[in-house]
């Protein structure tokens, strides 16, 4: 069909090239060795999936309360359910569990308004999470104030020492890996030493190290009497230790801003920390959110290493409660149980981030 | 329309503007080096309030690192820069208060991406001179509206054109209301059919009496607006003039050799 020129009007595409068949041709049937690989990973799916189906869901035993009770090939949630509240608190009292579960419940109503795009006073809430709720979540958990028994961090432990840990460590290591990318990069030699020499330092020794140093090597250098909580200990070595490398994430960042935006800055007269705060990290920060939340994804998993200094978090409890003699044997369930468990909270910061990253987006 | 016609229709608008006597900028005997390479020589200088300077000269012949000195971008290593009044040394006072004070408008625009148009022009306003963000943002649509684009003042710079992003620029600076602006070559990254756009606000300013200092290859924008043209090679100042004799008379072969290459195309 000609048409005269200026008068050429829109045709609809292709049809092998929109919608739900172009999408299959593109994708799956492209070329022969698209066709091949398709076909065996269709053939994989179909021996993995069903076995996977039947051990979780089908087979299982849901109901009971002994070890008899699970008499089925599958897996046995019994020991779940049984071992459900160690699992999640620890050895914290059952009479103040409750103390555990406000703190959550506040937490969660807190930040909602932050999944609102609507919503206008963020930052109120921010400032709320960040100063007003670490006291009162200490308070709550640790007692001893306010008519609330005191309640030893040894019996802290589950899911809950997970979570203490984890946020505590993500909570603090951006604004002093912040700090410490931001000396890196500073005019002043001795600044610059100092931060290089802490990053490189942390980021040199294993995390284990610094664990055990902190509940091993530390009590012998301190005076007689005078001693350290242990998980104060363990939360400082690992708010340092990903500090460190979150210092190096946001250098990266930092590296990526180009000369004029300092240069730009400057030339309208706002001072050093003004330009850092309003102009340089907002765009250093966004170009790395990745890293962040990759380095918030393994430091919450990193947790799982306060094991071997005393501590039972989420996966330490898991296997503590496997050798309860009642129970013996029943490593796989808690393990499948952990490893989901974990898996939520890391997909949901991955997710969480990649949904900053489209409303951070302004088209440059 | 070429430069040389509009050049000729805005010649009389260009002599009624004044220069007093008051003194902006003085450089005396101003050298400055990158490590070993020397690259300002003996700078001396003095601009008056009102005047409109061009400087022109080959590449690398250190034409920005000139006025990127007047509000400490780069620092000097010898001489003196007085900058209304006040000399640029190490003290940040004084760098941050000549700052507030002297605009800057760059090649690439180098507006903050991660902020609104509006939020561009009215930041120096609320963090340096510590106004209200709603007056801080009255102030910066009215400058918006000088630079005729106050329509796109809720978009993101990644969605303007490069000129209407060195509109921007230009109105991000006039917020502070500087007593001097500076310009280091503001239409060299644009398109030709937006060079134009830009060229028209930077006259109006110069109308109004603005002390400029503008590096720029736009010989019909020195002719018509300058009433100093400066050539520089070498980080030499080779000479200087007023454009009727810059132009037509030029002393230096070496100026001779530049303005043939320039105003052959
Ligand atoms: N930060 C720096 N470190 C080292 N050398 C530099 C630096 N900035 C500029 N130079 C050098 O100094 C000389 C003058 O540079 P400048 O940018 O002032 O030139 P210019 O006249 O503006 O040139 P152009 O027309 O290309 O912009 C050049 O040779 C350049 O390579
Ligand atoms: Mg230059």
């Amino acid at each position: 069909m000609h048409y005269s020129p200026g008068t050429h009007p829109d045709l609809p595409a292709p049809a092998s090239t929109v919608g739900v068949r172009g999408w299959l041709v593109h994708n799956l049937f492209s070329t022969p060795l698209n066709v091949g690989l398709t076909l065996i990973s269709l053939y994989l799916l179909y021996v993995a999936i069903p076995p996977i189906v039947e051990w979780v869901i089908t087979d299982a035993t849901w109901r009971g309360e002994t070890r008899e009770d699970c008499d089925r090939l599958g897996a046995c949630w019994v020991y779940i359910r049984v071992w459900f509240k160690q699992l999640m608190y620890g050895r914290f009292p059952d009479d103040q569990l409750w103390r555990i579960n406000t703190a959550y419940i506040v937490l969660l109503l807190a930040a909602i308004p932050l999944f609102l795009p609507a919503f206008r006073h963020k930052h109120w809430v921010g400032l709320f999470l960040l100063v007003v709720y670490p006291v009162f979540a200490f308070v709550m958990f640790y007692g001893d104030t306010a008519g609330l028994e005191l309640v030893e961090t040894p019996l802290w432990g589950g899911l809950f020492l997970t979570l203490v840990i984890a946020v505590t460590g993500i909570v603090a290591s951006l604004p002093i890996g912040i700090v410490l990318a931001l000396g890196r990069r500073s005019q002043m030699p001795i600044v610059r030493a100092l931060c290089v020499a802490f990053i490189e330092l942390w980021r040199g020794v294993p995390l284990i190290t610094v664990l055990f140093m902190s509940s091993v090597m530390f009590p012998l250098f301190m005076p007689e009497g005078v001693n350290f909580d242990k998980l104060l200990r363990a939360l400082v070595g690992v708010m340092l230790f990903s500090a460190a490398y979150m210092a190096e994430v946001v250098r990266g960042g930092l590296q990526a801003i180009p000369k004029g935006q300092f240069e730009a800055a400057q030339a309208l007269g706002l001072s050093y920390w003004r330009m850092m705060v309003l102009i340089v990290l907002p765009q250093a920060l966004k170009i790395v959110i990745p890293g962040i939340v990759n380095t918030f994804i393994g430091l919450f998993k990193d947790t799982t290493l306060v094991l071997i200094i005393g501590l039972f978090d989420f996966l330490g409890m898991a296997q503590a409660v496997a050798t309860n003699p009642d129970w013996l044997g029943f490593y796989v369930e808690g393990y499948v149980f952990v490893g989901f468990g974990f898996w939520i909270f890391c997909f949901g910061m991955s997710r969480y981030s990649q949904r900053l990253e489209r409303k951070l987006h302004t088209g440059h | 329309m070429t430069e040389e016609v509009r050049a000729e229709s805005l010649a009389p608008a260009a002599r009624e503007m004044t220069v007093s006597d008051e003194v902006m900028i003085q450089m005396i005997d101003v050298h400055k080096w990158f490590g070993q390479f020397h690259v300002l020589k003996d700078i001396n200088l003095t601009v008056n309030k009102g005047e409109r300077i061009v400087i022109c000269g080959p590449s690398g012949s250190g034409k920005s690192t000139l006025i990127r000195c007047l509000n400490r971008l780069e620092e000097h290593q010898k001489g003196q820069i007085i900058v209304e009044g006040v000399e640029l040394t190490n003290d940040l006072k004084h760098i941050e208060q000549i700052r507030r004070e002297v605009g800057m408008v760059f090649q690439h625009f180098n507006l903050f991406p991660h902020l609104s148009v509006l939020e561009n022009v009215a930041l120096a306003p609320i963090w340096v001179r510590k106004m209200p963000r709603a007056e801080a943002e009255e102030l910066g649509m009215q400058y918006l509206e000088r630079v005729k684009i106050p329509e796109q003042a809720r978009k993101y710079p990644g969605q303007l054109s490069g000129g209407q992003q060195q509109r921007v620029a230009i109105a991000r600076s006039l917020c502070m209301n500087p007593k001097i602006m500076l310009f280091d070559e503001p239409t060299s990254a644009l398109d030709p059919e937006m060079i134009k756009e830009v060229l028209d606000v930077m006259i109006e300013l110069a109308q109004e009496g603005m002390t400029m200092l503008c590096v720029t290859h736009e010989m019909g924008f020195a002719k018509t607006v300058a009433n100093r043209v400066i050539f520089m090679d070498g980080g030499e100042i080779i000479e200087q003039n007023e454009p009727g004799e810059f132009f037509g008379n030029a002393q230096h072969e070496r100026t001779k050799l530049f303005l043939s290459q320039i105003l052959a195309h």
